[in-house]
């Protein structure tokens, strides 16, 4: 196995660790408006959250592109304001990957959010407690399970995204290159012995995780109803 | 003193209603919210609590202004110092018995006040169970434990034992009346069964389509204003069988079956599950010490 291979497989998981951790961050808040709020523009914003789900990667890959491009006006500003320049780079991959992974958190939350009684809620706020401590010690424990769900969702589905990586990220060793591009890009080179060690090397890392999420997911089950 | 003026437009089954409520509420009462689900009786209970907001109107409390629409003063929940027990008792999943009690006190001097009220409702051996393995009675009383950690002055009940088998529910409705009567608490009760009203309450507001069509003591609101009965007692109709010229009617009142005779005048519009009075004002009830 060579370094590159090492590589490659490094950067795609330290996308997905990072892009679910900043992802977790912005949905929590996000699932939880969502599930509040009575406001007319409610599915106007659901729909935005939602457009990853229906959206060509590729489309969308494209507009982030022209966005982040240092030509346009906020790739400039980006760029001028930050020294930030989020194409080809793993900040751009970032970027992309946290609003195509957003639906996939926020959904698990916001319906986790939803399932819950009202009362809960309510019953914090007659104790005298703030919406915030309502939150943190009531709500989030007992949605465990949806935010377990949606950060493992996220994180699978950003170790598999191929089109938007490949429209913004390109595909430059140790920068941009992730395991998905990596193999098609092995097979163009009939390659397919490298390509089939990637594959194989995601196959097999993704049942693991999933194995080892729903044991978790089974014993947070069972210690509740203990 | 409880001074409560608003209106609120209800969205029910039938239309939408007006919610119309101008009453004064006296500290220290027990007063019942009596009505057919939909009439507003939970609606009230929560805009007192501030979990709904009316449309217009005023509430103050002991010469405290908790809402004034001209104002715009909205005293918010965690403010208004009220103990509520929802239907669904509201416990928290996550915590245990004992969780939940301390979660209701600010941090300080937590285990002294948890152990007192734990005792005083008999739930010491609950402390460290989650929710989810209670029963009923026992969600229920951790519920009204849990908010009696704040010392409210006003308690809140929508339907709290309306999920309970009778036995249990006439065992809390004596330990509501006593916790009543030891906080001194204005107690308001949502409730649509008439023993318990009579049981638990001195005052009654009956509420249909949104409006208080009747108040006063339960007595005054359900018997027969004509009927100059020497005893009364509120029962449900089990079974009404004919037996020659007259009628055999089995009546549960308070756990007990009793049997009455009634003619066929009395039992026309009578149907197996409706409740009524039953009172004698002929003969002398035999009281006997036991």
């Amino acid at each position: 196995m060579d370094e590159s291979f090492f590589q490659t497989m490094k950067l795609t998981f330290e996308l997905a660790a990072i892009t679910t951790l900043i992802l977790l961050c912005i949905s929590i808040p996000l699932g939880y408006y969502l599930s509040q709020t009575k406001s007319k523009f409610k599915p106007a914003l659901e729909a935005i959250v939602s457009m990853p789900l229906v959206l060509p990667p590729s489309v969308l890959g494209f507009y982030l592109l022209l966005a982040f491009s240092p030509k346009n006006s906020f790739g400039a500003w980006l760029d001028e304001s930050f020294g930030l320049r989020l194409v080809f780079s793993f900040e751009g991959l970032i970027v992309a990957s946290i609003i195509f992974s957003l639906p996939f958190m926020v959904h698990p939350i916001q319906s986790g959010f939803s399932a819950l009684s009202k009362s809960l809620q309510e019953a914090s706020y007659i104790l005298g407690k703030s919406k915030f401590q309502t939150l943190w010690f009531v709500l989030l424990p007992n949605i465990k399970t949806s935010l377990l769900t949606g950060a493992v969702i996220t994180f699978a589905h950003t170790v598999g995204e191929f089109g938007v990586v490949l429209m913004i990220g390109g595909n430059i060793a140790g920068e941009t290159k992730v395991a998905s591009i990596a193999i098609y890009d092995e097979v163009e080179a009939l390659n397919y012995g490298l390509a089939n060690q990637y594959a194989l090397t995601l196959f097999i890392i993704s049942f693991v995780i999933l194995l080892f999420v729903y044991a978790i997911n089974k014993s947070m089950i069972k210690s509740e109803f203990r | 003193m409880i001074r409560i003026n608003i209106t609120k437009p209800l969205n029910t089954a039938d239309g939408t209603i007006d919610l119309r409520v101008d009453k004064e509420i006296k500290s220290g009462d027990f007063l019942t919210l009596f009505g057919k689900s939909g009439s507003g009786k939970t609606t009230l209970l929560r805009i007192i609590a501030g979990l709904e907001m009316p449309q217009s109107g005023t509430i103050i409390v002991d010469d405290v202004v908790w809402f004034d629409s001209s104002k715009k003063i909205n005293l918010p929940p965690q403010k208004r110092n009220v103990g509520f027990v929802f239907q669904d008792y509201a416990l928290f999943p996550n915590m245990t018995v004992r969780q939940n009690l301390e979660f209701a006190l600010s941090d300080t001097k937590k285990s002294k006040k948890v152990d007192e009220i734990l005792q005083m409702m008999e739930i010491e051996n609950l402390s460290s169970m989650k929710p989810e393995h209670l029963s009923g009675g026992q969600k229920q009383r951790v519920a009204v434990a849990r908010t009696l950690m704040t010392n409210p002055k006003m308690l809140l009940l929508d339907e709290p034992l309306s999920a309970l088998d009778s036995a249990m529910r006439l065992k809390l409705q004596d330990e509501l009346h006593v916790i009543h009567k030891k906080f001194d608490i204005t107690s308001i009760l949502v409730s649509h069964d008439i023993s318990e009203v009579f049981r638990l309450c001195n005052r009654v507001f009956k509420i249909a389509l949104g409006n208080i069509t009747d108040e006063g003591t339960p007595s005054e609101v359900f018997a027969n204003q004509n009927l100059s009965g020497k005893f009364k007692i509120v029962g449900e109709v089990l079974s009404i069988k004919k037996s020659d010229i007259l009628y055999v009617v089995e009546v549960l009142a308070h756990n007990e079956i009793v049997k009455v005779t009634a003619v066929k005048r009395d039992i026309q519009n009578l149907n197996i599950g409706d409740k009524i009075l039953l009172s004698s004002k002929a003969f002398n009830p035999i009281l006997t010490k036991i």
